[in-house]
């Protein structure tokens, strides 16, 4: 048998060579992306149309898509999830619908990104008619990201004291007065991460976009939500797998791919920013 | 003077009938607010089983769950075999699953035993960053880095396969793994390891028999739900592994999972026909099990909590 | 004495656990009335039902009736808000609101507002800036606590030292201006520096206001209250003067406690 203390220092060599295992994942993924975007990564690219079958030119409609599609999941999926995650946590905390409410949403926050997708062209696209459009698939995502909206606004209201709410009732405040004095001015930042990180989420997918009518190429941006559209992520997707002539593209791929991983990246950091400043500001 | 009381205890708080009708009106909102969510939800798996109906009539369901073949798009005789699709996502997740869990587990304990604050703090982060990168990113890595790589090490029979995609995809489950997972192990109280160090245990034997068993309802959670997330990726394992559909075991050949099967079909499909509605078909298959995963996940965490 | 509360036959059930068993009990007015027992004969139980701070707690039911000014705040017509602006309470743990002094002290009267009667109109507005500052001013000088933190009311309530956090708390509570404060074992978490402060001022306060502490200290009890209440297992065991109550109790579970026979 090997020594005690030989087999502990193994054992720590082999966590330790995990950790750096995922860095090295981390670093090789974006490095990789982020030597072979810049190369064509300029302000045209940005602001250009794409022209001769998206071979040459820019990709301006995809931005703008993506764009369009975070408005949306903005205008959507916070109001209506925020109220939810308040309600559940503050009003029906013990009750068994509050309970099964809950349970219901966490659930479906592991639900797969394409099954959504099938929801909105069985509903949006086909049964309200609102065809292959900015709309529908911006309704598809915002439903997606409902339950990460929900459950991590209800964390950061939950993670408020109860000593804070019962200071506040005793003096005679009512339960909204408490909840919107007390509760969310300190559950504020942790519901700003929690948007941030949905709307990230959005921007990002593809799947669903793809049954609720993205399209490949556009020499437009789109004049209203029931307009088809480009998004950056399935840009990704159809230039390195069903464009003309793939390797000559592969500059456009990678610059695509990069524009999208800074925006999401970029989101991300905000969000690990503010609930980092958040947890070192607040302290009970 | 013993006074029995029969209604004893309720669950319901007790209603305030003096409310201000501007807060009556707010609760209304939230409440509206609320069932709005929870019936967008629900339509979710409405929808599904609306458009997977007609396929129970159309297709033999007994052939559809044990049929070898999925050839949908064939003129005279589509043949509607799920295992093909089936397999495909199981040996894709299974294999990220068996890459995934000894390093996502090492990276856990790694951070919540033996990291420095100094380097926590900027690890912590990465694996966020990690875990924020959209998935069509992991897939084109895939497509264009990743098989290139293994297609020289292997000399696999199709260069965009199932080990493809189970690597790209253990990327991406690990960092679901480690948040869960060390958020268990931080849970688990100091004095219980002082506890263990001041019997005279080495470290490595305090985490071995203290720890990771006092922790063992978040662990496993953590790994049933990366798995779970695994199953349900469409983008990744659409571009990495290739797309055929025949049934096979080889982890060097091409696969189609069910997930990208929808992706992929819906291209050419007609709206309506019989191809559209198995289609749904597959997403009903696909969300059960998804869901079933996540609330074994649940299940789990409540099973096992430990009271401290 | 006048009678400041009078509860008749309260119960208090947790779900099935029956906590308080038919409580009768005379608070006086203008007295500090101290409530003592083993920790767990449900003493925060009695002081919570005063100002229905029990309402707020899944499955707990509260039956029988609070008299206070001759009406039952216990009924379910009775608007709790106002039963809580009416009857104060402090908790065992300082729990200042993670916003500044001052903010921590207005809280409350920019709730309320100004009820004010112009020309036989009952009408209801904000208070004025002067008016805020008086009241803030005066409920911390009240409080004992206005010199300490005078020129920093800027400055986050939670920054203050323990003993002052828990003035600041009694300052917020002293700015609605109750009729009634109650305190769930106030310096339990404090040095006895700190409690001795908080000691002063309840004795102080019983001036103007109907007191009722919870304490765990019999000393406590003994230095600053009128009246002692003794709870043992959800019942009220005896009630009495405190000199009294120390020196000759008349039940022998009281005796037993005070002398330290019980744990
Ligand atoms: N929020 C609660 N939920 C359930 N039971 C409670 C709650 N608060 C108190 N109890 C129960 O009521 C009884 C009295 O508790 P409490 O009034 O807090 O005692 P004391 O303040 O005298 O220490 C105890 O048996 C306790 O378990
Ligand atoms: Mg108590």
């Amino acid at each position: 048998m090997l020594n005690r203390r030989t087999t502990e220092m193994m054992v720590f060599t082999f966590f330790r060579g995990c950790a750096v295992l995922v860095v090295l994942a981390l670093i090789v993924l974006v490095g990789y992306i982020l030597t072979g975007g810049l190369e064509r990564l300029s302000i045209e690219f940005l602001t250009e149309m794409p022209r001769r079958a998206n071979t040459q030119g820019g990709i301006l409609p995809a931005i703008v898509g993506t764009f369009y599609l975070m408005l949306i999941v903005l205008a959507i999926s916070v109001p209506i999830g925020v109220m939810s995650a308040i309600y559940l946590q503050e009003y029906e905390s013990s009750s068994v619908m509050g309970r099964v409410f809950r349970l219901a949403v966490y659930n479906l926050a592991g639900v797969p990104s394409i099954v959504y997708g099938l929801l909105g062209l069985g509903i949006f696209v086909a049964y309200l008619g609102l065809g292959f459009s900015l709309i529908s698939a911006g309704l598809t995502l915002s439903i997606m990201t409902l339950p990460l909206m929900i459950t991590s606004a209800r964390e950061a209201i939950a993670a408020v004291p109860s000593t804070v709410r019962e200071a506040s009732y005793a003096l005679g405040a009512t339960k909204w007065q408490t909840i919107w004095h007390q509760v969310l001015p300190y559950a504020l930042p942790g519901i700003f991460t929690g948007i941030i990180l949905s709307v990230s989420r959005a921007a990002g997918e593809t799947a669903p976009l793809m049954l609720t009518g993205v399209a490949m190429s556009l020499q437009r941006l789109p004049d209203s939500f029931f307009d088809s559209f480009m998004a950056l992520p399935y840009h990704v997707f159809y230039m390195a797998t069903q464009s003309s002539d793939l390797l000559a593209t592969r500059p456009i791929q990678y610059a695509t791919a990069l524009v999208l991983l800074l925006l999401v990246l970029g989101m991300n950091l905000i969000a690990i920013v503010l609930r980092k400043r958040y947890r070192d500001k607040y302290r009970w | 003077m013993a006074f029995k009381i029969k209604r004893e205890g309720r669950r319901k708080l007790r209603k305030n009938k003096h409310l201000p009708p501007q807060e009556k009106l707010i609760q209304l909102a939230l409440f509206l607010a609320t069932w709005s969510s929870v019936a967008a939800l629900a339509a979710v798996f409405g929808e599904l089983l609306l458009g997977a109906f007609p396929a129970f009539t159309s297709i033999d369901i007994i052939d559809f769950f044990t049929g070898t073949v999925w050839n949908p798009s064939h003129p005279m005789y589509p043949l509607y075999g799920i295992l093909p699709l089936f397999v495909g996502t199981l040996m894709v997740s299974f294999g990220a699953a068996l890459i995934a869990i000894p390093i996502g587990l090492g990276c856990s304990i790694w951070l919540a035993e033996l990291a420095s604050p100094r380097v926590k703090a900027i690890f912590k982060p990465a694996i966020e960053v990690l875990a924020g990168i959209p998935s069509v990113i992991f897939g084109f890595f895939a497509l264009v880095i990743l098989s290139e790589w293994i297609a020289a090490v292997f000399d696999p029979v199709t260069k965009l396969n199932a080990l493809n995609g189970a690597i790209m995809l253990a990327v991406m489950m690990v960092p679901i793994m480690v948040t869960v997972a060390e958020d268990a192990m931080n849970a688990v109280p100091r004095s219980l390891r002082e506890a263990s160090l001041a019997l005279g245990a080495t470290k490595w034997e305090t985490i071995r028999h203290v720890v990771v068993p006092a922790s063992i309802s978040g662990v496993m959670a953590a790994i049933v739900l990366a798995f779970g997330r695994a199953v349900g990726e469409t983008m990744t394992v659409l571009m990495a592994t290739g797309n055929a559909t025949l049934l096979h075991f080889d982890m060097l050949r091409s696969v189609q999972t069910m997930t990208a099967a929808i992706a992929i079909d819906f291209g050419e499909v007609e709206f309506g026909s019989e191809h559209y509605h198995v289609l749904f078909l597959v997403g009903l298959v696909l969300f059960v099990i998804t869901f079933l995963i996540n609330f074994l996940a649940v299940w789990i965490t409540k099973r096992f909590k430990e009271d401290y | 004495m006048t009678t400041a509360i009078h509860t008749d036959d309260l119960h208090v059930y947790f779900e099935k656990n029956h906590a308080l068993k038919g409580v009768t009990m005379d608070i006086g007015m203008n007295e500090v009335t101290s409530i003592i027992g083993p920790s767990g004969c449900g003493k925060s139980t009695f002081i919570r039902c005063i100002n229905r701070m029990n309402d707020i707690i899944p499955g707990c039911s509260v039956k029988g009736a609070i008299m206070v000014d001759g009406a039952d705040i216990n009924d379910d017509d009775v608007d709790v808000v106002n039963v809580r602006r009416r009857i104060g309470m402090v908790f065992q743990k300082p729990n200042p609101f993670p916003k500044s002094i001052y903010e921590n002290v207005a809280y409350g009267p920019r709730l309320h507002g100004v009820t004010e009667t112009v020309d036989g109109k009952v009408r209801r507005r904000k208070h004025t800036k002067e008016e805020l500052d008086g009241i803030v001013e005066h409920s911390l000088r009240r409080a004992a606590l206005w010199d300490e933190v005078k020129d920093r009311l800027d400055k986050s309530g939670t920054s203050l030292s323990g003993g002052q956090q828990q003035r600041l708390c009694i300052a917020r509570t002293l700015a609605v201006n109750p009729e009634i404060i109650l305190f769930d074992e106030p310096c339990s978490a404090l040095d006895p520096i700190a409690t001795a402060k908080i000691e002063d001022l309840l004795v102080d306060l019983k001036k103007d206001y109907t007191v009722v502490i919870v304490t765990h200290s019999m000393q406590q009890a003994a230095r600053i209250s009128d009246k002692t209440a003794f709870f043992y297992l959800g019942d009220l065991i005896e009630m009495g003067d405190t000199k009294q109550i120390f020196e000759r109790p008349q039940k022998e579970l009281t005796e037993q406690y005070i002398t330290g026979r019980m744990g």
